[in-house]
């Protein structure tokens, strides 16, 4: 059979605009609801322990012209929430009962003010995780949030949520996170057979399907694709950077395929695979969650790295891990968390001696020659010139 | 309009304090005081003064870079070595400040901190910031994780986290760098001074209620909040300064006179203005000319909020030193979200009987501008009010085009005068 029926149904998911697959969804069962969220990170375990479907709102893409959307940012903020908005106002997000806003940065932040005075119908959710790590502080305050959000989500759904609901739900992502691993894993060892285009369209699936359908979607994806017949290209190894809240167009991505990169990791969608070990599903699961976090080494952008010797070491790990040749920082125009933490990434990549280049995109970028020639230009470096 | 330039006993008043601080500053390394940089919104002023530190504020540093035309140099500096177009052009300021040597506004170099104390409040670029300056000196860092007041209120839950974290991150590390003990009662003191002085700073803001009002409270506001945002909050000389400026301020109510402008006595009060957004501060006389010579005045602003919202009745607690300063943290101005910024706006339109109101959208502050362009509409329709909208920048000179912004500025005055708001209106 193939992986490309699996593909298929991804990009018919990715195109879905108007959230007919949620519609769906809410349709077959009896008061059912659904909750969008932002990037980066939110557990996801909450929504769908109050048996709500969490669905991930990743803006319009390259699909959908902004022009409402437009009128309510100013041209040097970023592209994200302008489609957010054109999306709301257009009704196309109007499958989701409310969403949560994480505080990932300024923006998405105060899109959460704009979203309560725009849509006062929906439930906002403004989901602050705790940059301070210590379990007795941050961690006591993640969990008393944890439990609002609980409370707010039972509100929305209509009824209780039972902290076995909220074990049943950490088991099922556990088992998503695991999936998801073991396909970056299996892309980094061979990154021929497991095109990044096609794990950026399995993990944007994971935003709209049910999560136990999507790790039915990802356990058949590994099954076939190690059956792929494939041709290995003499691509440069590279890790992508910069993209963990607005995303790339799947032509953006492409085209660094066909510019002779191999991605063998990246900082997409991290919802996806944030923590190490698997969230324990013994004890007080509101506190496992927190903990989670807490204890968790992921390093992005969005969060305080305290310890500044361990600033970069995150990406630099990666390179090492995936046998990457090089770094590409992608990020959006007007991001301030990528384009702030950029110098510091950097410099750790000088002292190692790893080779960067780094562009800036939207997720509505049409002019992708420029991208191709440059990352093009970087793989055809690192193949000519590299040690490797 | 009086050629002549009035200054007022406050006006040299600041003048010294500024400069006495700066002269400490320049000496602590040789006395041993230790120096902790920190930022405006969310500063913890008395809890830094009970340690005994001099305290530095990074942004402070831009905005008089800014008005001393150096920003646009120290902004290339810092994109030469990797820097985005696309950023807080602060950050970016500061970073070329560093590299040329840090010299302060008294043309001696700044002392390297002892401790960056990142009060991570209402504004995410902070964070980058202090990691930013963390690589380039050798000090700890206490971070404080101040949480949004995202369903417009600061719940206990809050208040407990910042209470604990400036129990557990803040305070050790100051006793660290110091070797100070925290001491409740010295810091209880300079609260006191705090309660007090805010209420004169309040008493000065609010007297723009008045017709012709006394005070710009935009323009010359950032002069007035000036003590209190920064490093003097809490100390005598700050209780000093606020009971002599509302006296003059008392003393042009009485007298029926207008706000002092860099070109003296505003004589003729046209349109009252309420501005939301930080001033531009590369052409900052130039920028309120151009509101003085339409005699256009600032009768409430927003950005003179930043560093505590001291006219919606809050005030410092002696008596709970660190629950009062998580309070006061967690209500800082970009801390608030978008409805009770809309609101805020609005309820200063009606309070200061306004004509109109007017948002500086800056390029560099997502925090403040991401919303903007929403929360105009809404004020818009809460006042029925039409406002006005410019675009400029903080201390990036390239994005300050002063023929735009007049030109905006003056259709918009023009605009008010039409529609029957104003003084000649009125008088027609």
């Amino acid at each position: 059979m193939g992986v490309a029926p699996i593909i298929d149904r991804c990009h018919a998911l990715l195109e879905d605009l108007d959230l007919a697959c949620v519609s769906e969804w809410k349709a077959a069962g009896e008061g059912r609801r659904a909750v969008g969220f932002l990037p980066v990170y939110i557990p996801r375990e909450l929504i769908h322990a109050a048996g709500a479907l969490p669905v991930g709102i990743l803006g319009a893409g390259e699909e959908l012209e902004i022009v409402r959307g437009d009128a309510c940012f100013q041209s040097y903020i970023c592209h994200l929430p302008r489609s957010v908005v054109e999306l709301g106002l257009r009704g196309k997000l109007d499958a989701l009962d409310g969403v949560l806003f994480p505080s990932t940065c300024d923006v998405i932040r105060n899109l959460s003010g704009i979203w309560k005075m725009m849509f006062p119908d929906k439930e906002a959710i403004y989901f602050d995780v705790p940059q301070n790590l210590d379990p007795k502080v941050g961690g006591v305050f993640y969990r008393d949030m944890l439990a609002e959000i609980v409370t707010r989500l039972q509100r929305l759904v209509g009824r209780d949520v039972s902290e076995d609901d909220l074990r049943g739900s950490i088991a099922a992502y556990n088992t998503s996170r695991r999936l998801v691993r073991e396909l970056y894993d299996l892309r980094a060892a061979e990154p021929w057979r497991v095109p990044t285009s096609e794990t950026y369209l399995l993990l944007r699936a994971g935003m709209r399907l049910p999560v136990e359908e999507h790790n039915e979607m990802l356990t058949h994806y590994l099954a076939e694709v190690r059956d792929e017949d494939r041709a290995l290209r003499d691509n440069a190894r590279i890790v992508v950077t910069g993209t963990f809240c607005e995303q790339p167009s799947l032509s953006l991505v492409r085209t660094l395929e066909h510019a002779g990169c191999y991605v063998v990791d990246d900082d997409l969608m991290l919802v996806t695979r944030w923590y190490g070990p698997d969230i324990p599903t013994e004890g007080d699961p509101l506190e496992a969650i927190a903990g989670a976090w807490i204890d968790a080494d992921d390093e992005t952008p969005c969060r305080y790295v305290a310890d500044g010797k361990r600033k970069g070491q995150q990406l630099v790990d990666s390179v090492q891990r995936c046998g990457a040749e090089g770094v590409i920082f992608a990020a959006p125009s007007f991001c301030d968390p990528a384009l702030l933490d950029r110098p510091m990434l950097q410099a750790v990549l000088d002292e190692e001696g790893i080779a960067y280049t780094s562009f800036k995109y939207s997720e509505n970028t049409a002019q992708l020659q420029p991208i191709r020639e440059q990352a093009g230009t970087f793989a055809d470096t690192i193949k000519l010139w590299s040690d490797a | 309009m009086k050629s002549t330039v009035i200054k007022e006993p406050s006006m040299v008043q600041q003048k010294e304090m500024i400069s006495d601080h700066f002269q400490k500053l320049s000496e602590a390394p040789e006395r041993g005081q230790k120096v902790v940089y920190t930022f405006v919104p969310g500063n913890l002023t008395e809890l830094m003064l009970g340690f005994g530190t001099l305290p530095v504020h990074p942004e402070i540093n831009a905005l008089q870079s800014g008005m001393r035309k150096l920003s646009g140099d120290y902004i290339g500096a810092a994109e030469r070595v990797g820097h985005s177009e696309d950023v807080c052009t602060y950050v970016k300021c500061d970073i070329g400040m560093l590299l040329d040597g840090n010299v302060g506004p008294t043309g001696k170099k700044l002392p390297d901190p002892d401790l960056l104390l990142l009060s991570y409040t209402g504004c995410f670029t902070f964070m980058k910031w202090f990691e930013l300056l963390r690589e380039r000196y050798d000090c700890p860092v206490a971070m404080l994780h101040v949480p949004y007041q995202a369903d417009g209120e600061a719940t206990e839950e809050m208040i407990a986290y910042v209470t604990k974290q400036l129990e557990t991150e803040v305070i050790p590390k100051l006793e660290e760098v110091t070797g100070v003990a925290y001491d409740r009662e010295r810091v209880r003191e300079h609260l006191e001074r705090s309660r007090i002085a805010e209420d004169d700073l309040v008493a000065v803001l609010e007297a723009a209620k008045h017709r012709p009002s006394p005070i710009d409270a935009y323009f010359g506001g950032v002069y007035y909040i000036g003590p209190m945002f920064t490093a003097f909050r809490g100390t005598e000389a700050a209780g000093a300064y606020y009971r002599q400026l509302r006296s003059e301020v008392d003393a042009r109510v009485a007298a029926g006179q207008g706000p002092i402008t860099p070109e003296g006595l505003l004589d003729e009060e046209r349109f009252r203005i309420v501005v939301e957004g930080p001033p531009n501060w590369t052409h900052f006389r130039e920028f309120w000319k151009m509101f003085y010579d339409e005699g256009a005045v600032v009768v409430a602003s927003t950005y003179t909020k930043v560093g505590g919202v001291y006219d919606r009745g809050f005030r410092h607690d002696p008596d709970r030193p660190l629950e009062t300063l998580a309070e006061y943290c967690l209500g800082c101005y970009t801390n608030l979200n978008l409805p009770t910024r809309v609101d805020m706006i609005a309820d200063y339109v009606r309070d200061y009987a306004a004509d109109g109101f007017l948002i500086n959208s800056i390029k560099s502050c997502n925090s403040f501008s991401a919303g903007q362009l929403v929360m105009l509409r809404q004020i818009e329709d809460a006042t029925g009010i039409p406002g006005g909208f410019i675009e400029t920048d903080l201390v990036d000179p390239r994005y300050f085009s002063a023929s735009n912004v007049k030109n905006r500025l003056e259709s918009y005055f023009q605009m008010l005068q039409q529609r029957g708001s104003g003084l000649e209106a009125e008088s027609a």
